[in-house]
C-alpha cells in the first residue's frame, strides 16, 4: 500500500494551549481513514492541518513534519493554493456558495483559469455523478444551490471538492448536520470515492467509523492513542482507553 | 409570587406606552417640520426657481448654481470616498492580522465618525485649500466631505463583510482560491447590499452638510456655473470645473434664512424641499438596491 501522508512528531498549539501532542502515524493512499475521539480531542485540528486550513487561525502554530507524497506540507515557501487543490475538504455544515448548482461545482475550475464551456460542462456532470447527485439536479443546474436539501447540499459540496481533481478529500464531520437517510447516502459514497481518492473522515459517530473506514485513529486530549485497522480497533483494541471509548464508557 | 408577576406586567405596560409616546413624539416633530416647510415653500417651486441664479430680488432668485454645485461636490465625494472606504474596509476585515495596530485603527475610525463636521472643515481648509493649494474649489469641498463620509463607509462596509458567513470563505479557500479570488467572487457580491446602504446613508449625510463647506470657503452668492464636464472637443470630458468656486444647497438655504425679507424665507423653504427630495430619492435608491440584491442571496 502506498503512503499518502506521513505524520512525524507533530505538535499543534492555539496560543498557549497544546492541541496536538507528538502525533506520529501514516495514512495509506486510496483508503478510508476515520479519526474518532471525544469532543475537543484535537481530531478537527488534526484534519484541518492536512490542507493548512488552520493557517486561518492567527494563533495557531505547528511543529514537526506532515509529509504528503514525501514533501512537507508546512515546508517554507510551499504553495498553499497547490496544496489545497490537491487536498480537498468537505466541512461539517454544508456550505454551498449562494450561486447556481452549476457554478458551485465549476467554481474550483474557474478560479484556476479554466473557461472552456465544454470542459466545464463535462467536469460538472462527472463530479455530480461521482457525488451521486446528478440524477437529482440534472434538470435544474441553473437553480440556486441554496434551494437543495441539507443532504443534497452536502453532496454538492463533495462534488465541488471532486471537481478540482484532488488526490485527497478531507471530511470534517460531514454528516453531523444531516438526517439518517442523507447520512447513509453519503456513507455509501465513501467506498466508491476510495477507488480514486484518499479519504480521511473526522467523525463523532463510532458506528460510522466502523461502517465506512479501513483504518481508524483514536485521539484523546490531543494525543493519538491508537491507530490501526478499523476491524482491530473495534474488536480487539490494544489500548485500554480505546476500549473504554468504543464501548461507550466515556465520551 | 403573584404580586411579582403583576408588577412585571405593569412594568411591561408602562414601557410599552412610554415607548409609543416617544416614538410618536419624533414623528410628530418631523411632521410639523415638513408641513411648515411645505406650506411655506411649495408655491415657490417652479422650473424657473431651479434654473435661475441667485439674485437680490427674492422673486427672481433661483438655486441653479447651488444645485449644480451640490451635484458636483457629491460626485467628487462619492468618487473619492467609496473606493477608498470600501478598499480600506476590505483590507481591515479580510487581510489585516488582528493586532494592537488594527485595534487602534478600528477605535479611531469609530471615533472619527463622531467628530463634529466643522472639524473636518478645518482639516479640509488646512490640507486641501492651503497646503495642497486647491483653493476654494469644488475639489477641495468634495475631498473634505469625502473625509467626513469615509468613517461611516468603512464601518458599514466592515459590518456588511462580517455578515458574510465565514464558512463561505473557508469553502472557497479550501478549493485553492486565493484571498483576492475569495473576496472578489464570493464575499463582496454577498456584502453588496450592506455596503450600498452604508454608502448611500453616508452620502445623504454629506449632502446636507453646511459647516465644513463654509469653513472650506464655499461661496454664498455665485452667479455662474463651474466649467461643464462635457466639452465639444476631444476627449469630450473636462475636469477643469473642479477648480472652480462653488456653492451648495445647504449654504444657499443658510444664506437665505439669514436675510430679513420674507421672500427669501419662502425661497429657503422651497430649496429645503428640493434638498429633501434629493435625500429622499437617494434613500429610496438604497432601499431598492438592497431589496434587489438581497433577493438573489439567501443563506
Amino acid at each position: 500500500m502506498k503512503t499518502a501522508f506521513k505524520i512525524k512528531d507533530v505538535n499543534g498549539y492555539y496560543g498557549e494551549s497544546h492541541a496536538l501532542k507528538d502525533v506520529n502515524f501514516e495514512i495509506g493512499a486510496k483508503t478510508v481513514t476515520a479519526i474518532i475521539g471525544p469532543s475537543g480531542c484535537g481530531k478537527s485540528t488534526f484534519i484541518r492541518c492536512l490542507n493548512r486550513m488552520n493557517d486561518l487561525v492567527p494563533s495557531f502554530r505547528l511543529t514537526g513534519e506532515m509529509l504528503h507524497n514525501g514533501t512537507d506540507i508546512y515546508q517554507k515557501g510551499r504553495d498553499i493554493i497547490e496544496i489545497r487543490r490537491k487536498i480537498g475538504m468537505v466541512f461539517q455544515k454544508p456550505n454551498p456558495f449562494p450561486k447556481s448548482i452549476y457554478e458551485n461545482v465549476a467554481y474550483g475550475l474557474r478560479i484556476h483559469g479554466i473557461k472552456n464551456k465544454s470542459t466545464l460542462d463535462d467536469v460538472v456532470e462527472k463530479s455530480l455523478k461521482k457525488a451521486a447527485l446528478w440524477k437529482d439536479v440534472k434538470d435544474r443546474l441553473k437553480e440556486s444551490a441554496l434551494m437543495l436539501s441539507g443532504g443534497q447540499q452536502q453532496r454538492l459540496c463533495i462534488a465541488r471538492a471532486i471537481a478540482t481533481e484532488p488526490e485527497v478529500i478531507l471530511f470534517d464531520e460531514p454528516c453531523s448536520a444531516l438526517d439518517p437517510i442523507s447520512t447513509s447516502k453519503i456513507e455509501d459514497l465513501f467506498s466508491e470515492l476510495k477507488n480514486e481518492y484518499t479519504v480521511i473522515i473526522v467523525t463523532h459517530s463510532m458506528q460510522q467509523a466502523a461502517r465506512v473506514s479501513d483504518f481508524t485513529g483514536f485521539f484523546m486530549m490531543g494525543e493519538l492513542i491508537e491507530f490501526d485497522e478499523t476491524k482491530k480497533i473495534f474488536t480487539t483494541p490494544s489500548n485500554k482507553l480505546t476500549e473504554d471509548y468504543i464501548t461507550g464508557r466515556f465520551g | 409570587m403573584a404580586n411579582k408577576t403583576n408588577i412585571n406586567v405593569l412594568w411591561d405596560k408602562i414601557f410599552k406606552v412610554s415607548g409609543l409616546i416617544v416614538t410618536l413624539l419624533g414623528l410628530v416633530v418631523l411632521a410639523v417640520l415638513l408641513i411648515d416647510i411645505f406650506s411655506e415653500g411649495f408655491s415657490r417651486l417652479s422650473w424657473d426657481f431651479i434654473t435661475h441664479y441667485p439674485s437680490r430680488h427674492p422673486e427672481r432668485a433661483g438655486i441653479l448654481s447651488s444645485l449644480v454645485g451640490t451635484i458636483w461636490v457629491m460626485a467628487i465625494t462619492a468618487a473619492l470616498a467609496i473606493p477608498i472606504g470600501v478598499m480600506a474596509a476590505i483590507y481591515l476585515e479580510e487581510y489585516a492580522k488582528k493586532s494592537w495596530l488594527t485595534n487602534l485603527i478600528e477605535i479611531n475610525i469609530a471615533n472619527l465618525a463622531g467628530v463634529p463636521s466643522v472639524i473636518y472643515g478645518l482639516l479640509g481648509l488646512g490640507v486641501f485649500v492651503n497646503f495642497l493649494a486647491l483653493e476654494r474649489s469644488i475639489i477641495a469641498g468634495g475631498a473634505t466631505l469625502a473625509l467626513l463620509a469615509l468613517p461611516i463607509i468603512i464601518m458599514s462596509t466592515r459590518e456588511a463583510l462580517r455578515a458574510v458567513p465565514p464558512s463561505i470563505r473557508e469553502a472557497s479557500l479550501a478549493l485553492g482560491a486565493s484571498r483576492w479570488q475569495t473576496v472578489s467572487t464570493m464575499v463582496l457580491p454577498a456584502a453588496i447590499p450592506g455596503i450600498l446602504t452604508g454608502v448611500i446613508l453616508s452620502l445623504s449625510r454629506a449632502i446636507g452638510e453646511t459647516a465644513p463647506l463654509i469653513v472650506v470657503g464655499a461661496l454664498t452668492y455665485i452667479p455662474f456655473l463651474p466649467e461643464s464636464p462635457i466639452t465639444g472637443e476631444f476627449p469630450f470630458i473636462s475636469l477643469a470645473g473642479l477648480k472652480d468656486p462653488f456653492s451648495v444647497l445647504p449654504i444657499q438655504i443658510f444664506n437665505w434664512v439669514s436675510r430679513p425679507q420674507h421672500g427669501f424665507i419662502v425661497n429657503a423653504a422651497a430649496a429645503i424641499i428640493v434638498l429633501l427630495t434629493i435625500t429622499f430619492m437617494m434613500n429610496a435608491v438604497a432601499v431598492w438596491l438592497r431589496h434587489k440584491y438581497q433577493k438573489k442571496i439567501r443563506w
